[in-house]
């Protein structure tokens, strides 16, 4: 799996969707994605990429892309 | 119900925008409100933490208006089912949200509209009735609990007193204002001349944190799950100079995070007070003393200034002995008058006399401080909220009549029992959906048969060991 896909999965995971309803993906833009499914998201990404993320990046992660450009500080590249 | 105009020139709410409102500026908006609206009215509040939503609140109870209290994103379905139950004079609700209901725009401010609905006074109310709210999570049950002047009062100068708050407080919201607890804290803070700081962010955007910060917030209260999101956080990492106060209650929070944050706040020099309530007691019942954290971890604590807690044993006897389990029994003036399931339930007066049985079974200690130890009810709090396993088994069976179900499962992890395989994404769903509870609190397993006396009841022991 490439680390799009990785990364797509943990919202998949997470959010019980599909990997196309995962880009674009907004906070609270649908009803899985709130505070609860938020600590849901976080577990599937630190596991997906065996990292622990830090707090200010926890609450930065409010959509799709941000999360990926997140993950560049914790040495995860997306082609 | 407040006396706003003793505190003219404080600020009452600061919203997630910046923008101040004095308690002057409060009374004037809520005034204004209420002229619209006739005494002994019902309004259905649909709740956000917005001024709007505040500013109707604080108006219906200041004006001798009666709101049901909802939140905003209520489900429509259900939503409908209310309106025909209570057939309310008017709606209080987000401008945005008026044209997907019938009736006619009195007024607007500050986001919200006023809607008058065809119906008038059809169900008459109690003059002591207050304010509605509901039990908790919401299953469809159209009961809410009733709740009088004299219970908010009481109830509201009790918390200002173990709390000790003051005009200098400056609490932000975490919790809806239509659940009992977030409820609480405003009542209490508009009754001391505090501040509020209205969001609707989570502990988990940094808006929150952001506002948090820059407003100088003293207090905020969680449910146990709000404690584990903070702890995710590393809170205890955060330099948060102002904060004083972190209050926890909705439910029993584990242990080791109860001792984590009282071994901060002692650290810190704040407060981490635990403590213990139903809507039915308006909110409040129990709390364990900031100083009494460390020490007696895992209690609720001791009966809230002006209520008395005792524990009856299975033949209503009084326990005496220390250590003795007995279903918890509280009195005092914030006991509420009972229960509405219809709109003719209105009219009801007090059905309590003053005393709650809980419902909850505990124990106290030789000093005298009470432990929950678990529940005669049928009920799971799942992120703070109670939710009623009876009726949530009910909501599946009318939305699905073709299969059996049963639920059972312990708090956050409600597991729900169905006999048709096919079914178990799309019933985790639908619950999902009817309670607003996030979907990973609900466990759909198939079983062939649910298992059953001869009676035909359910036989939940059996379920709790799959």
């Amino acid at each position: 799996m490439t680390n799009e896909e990785k990364y797509a999965n943990a919202f998949c995971q997470a959010f019980d969707i599909e990997p196309e309803a995962a880009k674009n993906l907004t906070f609270q833009a649908i009803d899985a994605w709130d505070s609860v499914g938020h600590m849901g998201l976080v577990a599937q990404i630190e596991e997906a990429f065996g990292i622990m993320l830090e707090p200010d990046d926890i609450v930065d992660l409010n959509s799709y892309e941000k999360g990926k450009e997140i993950l560049a500080k914790y040495n995860v590249e997306f082609a | 119900m407040w006396n706003l105009l003793d505190f003219k020139d404080k600020t009452a709410v600061v919203t997630e925008n910046g923008e101040t409102f004095s308690y002057a500026q409060i009374d004037e908006a809520t005034r204004a409100l209420a002229s619209h609206i006739p005494s002994r009215c019902l309004v259905f509040n649909l709740c956000s933490n917005t001024i709007g939503s505040l500013i109707g609140y604080v108006a219906f109870l200041n004006h001798g208006i009666v709101p049901l209290m909802l939140d905003e994103h209520i489900d429509l379905e259900l939503l409908n089912n209310f309106l025909n139950y209570y057939r309310p004079d008017y709606l209080w609700l987000p401008s945005d949200k008026a044209e997907n209901f019938t009736g006619k725009i009195v007024c607007s401010s500050n986001g919200y509209s006023l809607l008058k609905r065809t119906d008038e006074h059809v169900y008459p109310l109690y003059e002591e009735l207050a304010l509605l709210l509901t039990t908790s999570g919401s299953t469809g049950s159209p009961k809410f609990v009733r709740q009088s002047y004299k219970n908010i009062k009481a109830n509201t100068s009790s918390i200002v007193e173990y709390l000790a708050l003051d005009s200098t407080e400056r609490a932000i919201t975490t919790l809806p204002m239509n659940y009992t607890y977030g409820l609480s804290i405003i009542n209490t803070h508009l009754a001391a001349g505090a501040t509020i700081i209205l969001t609707r962010a989570t502990l988990m955007q940094r808006e929150f944190w952001d506002l948090f910060t820059k407003q100088k917030a003293t207090s905020f209260g969680g449910v146990p799950y709000t404690y584990e999101m903070l702890d995710k956080l590393m809170f205890f990492r955060r330099k948060l100079p102002d904060l004083r106060t972190m209050t926890q209650a909705g439910g029993k929070i584990l242990p080791d995070l109860h001792q984590k944050f009282a071994e901060y706040a002692e650290r810190e020099g704040k407060k981490f007070v635990v403590m213990y309530g139903q809507a039915e007691a308006t909110a409040r019942m129990a709390y364990l003393p900031a100083d009494q954290a460390l020490a007696k971890k895992g209690s609720m604590g001791i009966a809230i200034p002006g209520g008395t807690l005792t524990l009856i044993d299975d033949k209503g006897e009084q326990i005496t002995t220390p250590d003795t389990v007995g279903e918890l029994l509280y009195k005092g003036d914030n006991v509420t008058l009972g229960y509405a399931v219809c709109g003719e339930d209105l009219i009801k007066g007090d059905e309590r006399g003053g005393i709650l049985q809980t419902g909850d079974m505990a124990k106290f200690d030789a000093d005298g401080y009470f432990y929950i130890v678990g529940r005669k009810k049928r009920f799971l709090k799942i992120f703070g909220n109670r939710v009623n396993l009876d009726e949530t088994e009910r909501l599946i069976k009318t939305h699905y009549p073709d299969f059996d179900c049963a639920c059972a499962g312990k708090d956050d992890a409600m597991k729900i029992f169905i006999t048709d395989k096919t079914k178990l994404k799309e019933v985790q769903s639908f619950v999902a959906e009817k309670t607003r509870l996030n979907f990973t609190a609900f466990h759909v397993e198939y079983l062939a048969k649910i298992p059953k006396n001869d009676a035909g009841k359910t036989l939940y022991a059996e379920l709790d060991d799959k």
